[in-house]
């Protein structure tokens, strides 16, 4: 599905990523866990293709399509979900307006009919109901007032609407208490399918007790240092990242 | 009646009296033919108008209120006054805020003059007046008298003393104590002009509504020619105590258009004056507001939103004048600007000596899309008591990055992304319109303009 060839990327003239080397199949999840610092949220700003990052080398070929080379619309259409670690607030434009614009014009992208109002509401409702959210939430303005659970949930909303094939999870657990982590790994899920992968990256093995990835890789200093089975989470968990040359006061 | 005044205020510096002549000519060659000739006062208020005119001429960017407003183009134009022309303009191209399929009252002017056969009085309750300026002058001068070039005075600023000077035609809407009229009350301007050369008309509006009265005015104004026109208009508008006139203007002349614009406010105890400016139109264009609070409890909003592209000069200029105690005001705008639009919001809060308790708060935000687009704010209080609320703030940025990547992640692409920002920006101006038939007609012409580019 997709495969990261030495992938090397700077900000402002400083190197953050040194060569990641990464091989995602459709049906697997796979954690990224590092401390903080170690490139986690660079990897997926430059997978979404966020501006601001220059990539000095290496590749990434996403369903055999250069992705670096795609807009960051036509990433998405072609199946790349971010859940944001800080979700955007978005005043003045409602949470549907939102949903309902960027499910058709990814719809549109892919040459599929545009939903009609009724049709839109009807996929909504079913989808919200299942993530303990509100029709209020879904009037309000995208994010405006919303707790950091419920910036999580309409994250999560966002994928079970929009159904991408490799969705990237940037610390979902950030900011969340046990109850809505429950909710929203439990919408994360229900989304596992044998067609579709899933990165989720974590400082913390909280998340993966619920959100059971299949390979585990440590990335630190700009590199994926180790990779294994989910048991490498707990292992972290016990020792700490000190293992990595990184000495977190945690 | 009017009185002449035989002391004038001293000339103010940054005028140019030279750029005066071309229009006095033209004056004193129509003026006989001006309408409500036969009474005397309006023939003296004319000669006041001129007299002030020829005195200043047009302001130059000398002038501290037109610093950032150029109107050297105007000298350059050798404007001729409109002259009352058959036009192809029909009911069918005149723009409404209204459902499709009904009617209501309106008046329809083209060029400045009246056209009664686009026009209707229907829906408005017994006892409420609504003419054009000519007719009143005709008929009905007790109408207009009591009121006319008492808010808007010629002695004020030289585009009032031009527009006095020429006054002929305009909307007269008089609303007695106690009535509300239910219908939106629209006025139509259409600027047609003529392919010979530039043209020029002075629209005059008076708005009367008595104490306890209530009406919404829709204004339009839109361009269908192609030569270039001045359309240089004054209002004045009285609310009465316990009154609330809702007064919504939307500009969207061709860009070969000049726009000044000056209203009046004057706000009795406990009234609401309510106005609202939506600009996408104009080469340049200028709306001067100025609101008096008569009476306590008075409230005033003045709102608006602006867009601009090409090379356009939008210039919103605001006069809160706090005179009287316990009164609130409020100013949201909003503007988006583009390409080398440039843009000028100059608001000014005054509280009088003695004025407690005012209530003031103002605000402007620009948006620029483009690197050579250009905002100049200059927000003023002036405060002389002590026990008062005021506050203001002006801002000038960009789009936000962060929020633009957001809505792309998820499918949108990059122009339909900013277009859902700048909408969502501009969203919030059209908010301060609490009448929800007004806001969704203007909401429709902000997409417009969006959809334009």
């Amino acid at each position: 599905m997709i495969e990261i060839k030495n992938l090397h990327a700077t900000v402002d003239g400083k190197e953050i990523l040194k060569g990641i080397n990464l091989t995602i199949r459709p049906g697997e999840v796979h954690a990224i866990m590092g401390p903080n610092g170690s490139g986690k949220s660079t990897l997926s700003y430059v997978l979404a293709g966020r501006e601001g990052y220059e990539i000095t080398k290496g590749s990434v070929v996403y369903f055999g399509q250069d992705l670096l080379a795609m807009e960051p619309e036509e990433r998405a259409a072609a199946g790349v979900f971010l859940a944001f670690q800080y979700p955007v607030e978005i005043p003045g434009v409602a949470n549907t307006t939102f949903l309902k614009s960027a499910l058709n014009a990814i719809r549109k992208q892919r040459g599929e009919q545009e939903l009609d109002a009724m049709q839109f509401l009807k996929l909504v409702r079913e989808k919200t109901k299942s993530l303990n959210m509100t029709d209020e939430m879904l009037k309000r303005a995208v994010n405006v007032g919303f707790s950091g659970g419920e910036k999580k949930r309409n994250e999560t909303l966002q994928m079970a609407v929009l159904q991408p094939r490799f969705a990237i999870l940037d610390e979902t657990d950030s900011g969340l208490d046990i109850d809505a982590l429950k909710i929203v790994a439990e919408g994360v899920n229900a989304l596992r399918s044998p067609e579709r992968a899933m990165l989720v990256i974590t400082h913390y093995q909280r998340l993966l007790d619920y959100i059971v990835p299949d390979y585990v890789h440590v990335l630190a200093h700009g590199k994926i240092q180790r990779s294994g089975g989910k048991e490498l989470a707990l292992e972290l968990e016990k020792n700490g990242y000190a293992e990595f040359g990184v000495n977190e006061a945690a | 009646m009017a009185t002449t005044t035989t002391s004038r205020p001293a000339t103010p510096r940054g005028f140019d009296p030279a750029t005066a002549r071309p229009f006095l000519e033209q004056f004193d060659r129509l003026k006989a033919d001006l309408p409500g000739g036969s009474l005397s006062w309006v023939r003296d208020l004319r000669e006041q108008g001129r007299a002030r005119f020829a005195e200043l001429g047009f302001p130059t960017v000398k002038n501290e209120s037109w610093r950032y407003t150029n109107l050297r183009a105007l000298d350059k134009l050798a404007f001729q006054p409109a002259v009352a022309a058959e036009t192809g303009v029909s009911f069918d191209v005149l723009p409404t805020v209204r459902a499709a399929g009904t009617t209501g009252p309106r008046l329809v002017f083209v060029d400045g003059r009246f056209r009664a056969e686009l026009s209707s009085t229907a829906g408005l309750p017994a006892g409420v007046e609504l003419l054009n300026l000519a007719d009143a002058l005709a008929h009905k001068p007790e109408l207009v008298g009591e009121h006319l070039g008492r808010l808007a005075t010629p002695d004020d600023l030289s585009l009032v003393a031009l527009n006095t000077a020429f006054l002929a035609d305009g909307p007269v809407l008089h609303v007695p104590r106690g009535v509300e009229v239910a219908e939106p009350v629209e006025l139509v301007f259409v600027s047609v002009g003529s392919d010979e050369h530039p043209t020029s008309f002075h629209p005059r509006t008076l708005i009367i509504a008595e104490d306890n009265s209530r009406v919404v005015i829709v204004e339009h104004h839109v361009g269908l020619g192609t030569g270039a026109t001045l359309s240089n208009g004054v209002g004045e508008v009285f609310v009465g105590a316990h009154a609330s006139v809702h007064h919504y203007k939307v500009q969207r002349e061709h860009t070969n258009a000049f726009h000044l614009s000056h209203t009046a406010a004057k706000v009795g105890g406990h009234g609401v004056y309510d106005n609202f400016i939506l600009t996408t139109g104009a080469k340049l264009s200028r709306n001067e507001v100025r609101s008096t609070f008569d009476g306590e409890h008075g409230d005033t909003h003045v709102s608006g939103a602006y867009m601009v592209r090409g090379d356009q000069h939008v210039d919103t200029s605001t006069f809160i004048d706090h005179a009287v105690p316990c009164c609130t005001s409020r100013e949201v705008y909003k503007g988006v600007i583009d390409d080398t639009a440039r843009a000028v919001f100059q608001g000014k809060i005054l509280v009088r000596p003695g004025a407690q308790k005012t209530d003031g708060y103002q605000q402007n935000r620009a948006l620029l899309l483009s690197e050579t687009a250009e905002i100049d704010a200059k927000p003023e209080l002036e405060i002389y008591a002590d026990d008062v609320k005021c506050s203001h703030g002006a801002t000038a940025g960009e789009l936000d990055d962060q929020q633009l990547f957001y809505l792309r992640a998820r499918g949108i692409d990059k122009e339909t992304a900013r277009g859902l920002l700048i909408g969502a920006f501009l969203a919030e101006a059209l908010d301060e319109i609490p009448e929800e038939g007004v806001r969704e007609a203007f909401q429709a012409y902000v997409s417009a303009w969006q959809n334009a580019r």
